[in-house]
């Protein structure tokens, strides 16, 4: 624990002598501690991939979807405390649902990020509202091409080209930095995505995970949807593959 | 509501009756308190016909957009497709049909937004829609459409019409308008379970012919629409030939010389 509130981390409404408010940072710890999600923009589209850590045997695969489809053409992956994260993805819909509904056309995902966001940083400015205990990564194709924007608990949202959030996103990020992302098509980022949340996944640490892909691309007709099947069969045996092989060094 | 009044003090006025409206009424009656009457249809649009044939559905609607006795629009698409299974064929007043198509989006959107393998199939479509009009209709605030809705899921064919007033059927042949009048009595003589593709445009157009001689309100300007397992097209608009070669026309006055 790098500082101890003391007083001024009863409150998301006290600032503490430093200017830091201690409730939003503790909200943040949620989401560090939860399985990594990670997002790239490759030069045709958007892949989200996330390290679904699996808390009992009992649960069928496929359940627990952490990433979802906010409109046609854009999804978010969740990291931190899952119900949080289900009220962020219902209010993003609505968003959406609501700009298509004004404007007749889908909402550009500047704008949805921009709303998510402020509707995420709404909930730290009352002493009666806890702050969300978990983070999205959105991405999307719009007009303007694939986008990709990561929302903090805070409501600080950037725009990325390549974005972590989670356990291992230390790691994952210094994995992204390595790739050429402008000269990556999605197929091939799909299974760098896969390689990369095989690689930080601590075997020692965790249970077993479930990894779950989805993309935005020209391939899918620019609408979000799980990866197909076979493709994701072959990201994770090349990811098994990558696993192999370093441990062979 | 007041319409005699000018927009701006309308819309005042319109906001402080619903809040006196509001305070003074049982929520029972708040549908006579915002003065719904059943409206009146502007732009309309005719017959639609649907037949089941051996792959799937067929479905014929002209595109005439009447205002009244005018036929003010001549490219009205009156049949769309509905999700991955149904396609939709209205009649009735165009604007309704356009929010009933915005409400269809929205349903179809939420339900291929969860993502679980399953889509909504054209019975499921049919019985929304029979759910909106009826209820529309209960609050005196009608959408004045009747509509044919028809398609094909896991090889199970399926049409259906639901009136304006929610009455609902499922038959291996509907029509609305007129074309239940001059259409159905067609389809129920020569209508058979295995009719080809082939076979069943020809029938259709042979309906379609009918109601472009009879139907007022018809124009010469047509699509068909088939719905199978394998999907969905609707063809390129087209016209009929038309055939005025009888020999009441050639001598019309035949046993009345002097009249017209």
């Amino acid at each position: 624990m790098s500082s101890i509130g003391t007083g001024y981390d009863l409150s998301v409404t006290t600032f503490s002598p430093d200017g830091r408010v201690f409730q939003i940072e503790y909200a943040a710890k949620a989401v560090d501690n939860s399985g990594t999600v990670v997002g790239i923009k490759c030069k045709d589209g958007i892949v989200i991939g996330v390290e679904k850590l699996i808390a009992s045997k009992m649960m069928l695969p496929g359940s627990n979807r952490r990433i979802h489809s906010v409109h046609r053409h854009s999804g978010m992956g969740v990291a931190g405390l899952a119900a949080d994260g289900r009220q962020i993805v219902a209010r993003a819909k609505s968003e959406a649902h609501n700009y298509e509904s004004t404007y007749g056309e889908p909402i550009p995902i500047k704008e949805l990020a921009d709303r998510v966001a402020s509707y995420v940083h709404l909930c730290t400015l009352y002493w009666w509202l806890r702050p969300f205990g978990s983070g999205v990564i959105l991405g999307g194709y719009d007009r303007d091409g694939p986008q990709l924007y990561m929302v903090e608990p805070s409501g600080v949202s950037y725009r990325y080209f390549g974005a972590a959030i989670g356990k291992g996103r230390q790691a994952a990020k210094t994995e992204i930095e390595k790739l050429k992302l402008s000269e990556l098509t999605c197929r091939q980022g799909v299974i760098e995505v896969a390689k990369i949340i095989y690689g930080v996944h601590d075997e020692a640490k965790d249970k077993t995970f479930e990894l779950e892909m989805s993309w935005v691309c020209d391939e899918s007709n620019r609408q979000h949807q799980k990866v197909p099947e076979a493709l994701l069969e072959e990201a994770k045996a090349a990811a098994k593959a990558a696993l192999e092989e370093m441990d062979a060094d | 509501m007041p319409s005699e009044q000018k927009l701006g003090s309308a819309i005042v006025d319109t906001v402080f009756a619903n809040m006196v409206s509001s305070q003074n009424e049982s929520s029972l009656l708040s549908s006579e308190g915002d003065s719904q009457r059943t409206q009146y249809p502007y732009v309309t649009g005719t017959s639609v016909i649907g037949i089941k044939y051996k792959d799937g559905i067929l479905m014929a609607a002209d595109m005439g957009g009447s205002y009244g006795s005018t036929i003010r629009y001549k490219s009205v698409e009156r049949l769309k497709q509905v999700g991955k299974h149904s396609l939709i064929g209205a009649s009735g007043e165009i604007s309704d049909f356009q929010e009933i198509l915005r409400y269809l989006d929205e349903l179809i959107l939420h339900d291929s937004m969860w993502d679980d393998g399953n889509s909504l199939g054209p019975k499921e479509v049919h019985n929304y829609l029979t759910r909106v009009l009826y209820n529309r209709r209960n609050k005196f605030d009608p959408l004045w459409n009747s509509l044919v809705l028809g398609g094909v899921k896991n090889g199970q064919k399926y049409l259906g019409s639901v009136s304006m007033i929610g009455v609902h059927f499922e038959d291996d042949h509907v029509a609305t308008g007129f074309g239940n009048h001059l259409a159905r009595p067609i389809l129920r003589e020569e209508w058979r379970e295995d009719l080809t593709f082939e076979e069943g445009v020809k029938l259709l157009e042979k309906c379609m012919r009918n109601l472009l001689y009879r139907d007022r309100s018809a124009v010469n300007k047509l699509q068909i629409a088939k719905i199978t397992e394998e999907g969905l097209t609707i063809s390129q608009p087209y016209s009929l030939k038309t055939f005025w070669n009888f020999a009441a026309f050639k001598n019309p006055t035949v046993g009345a010389e002097g009249s017209w």
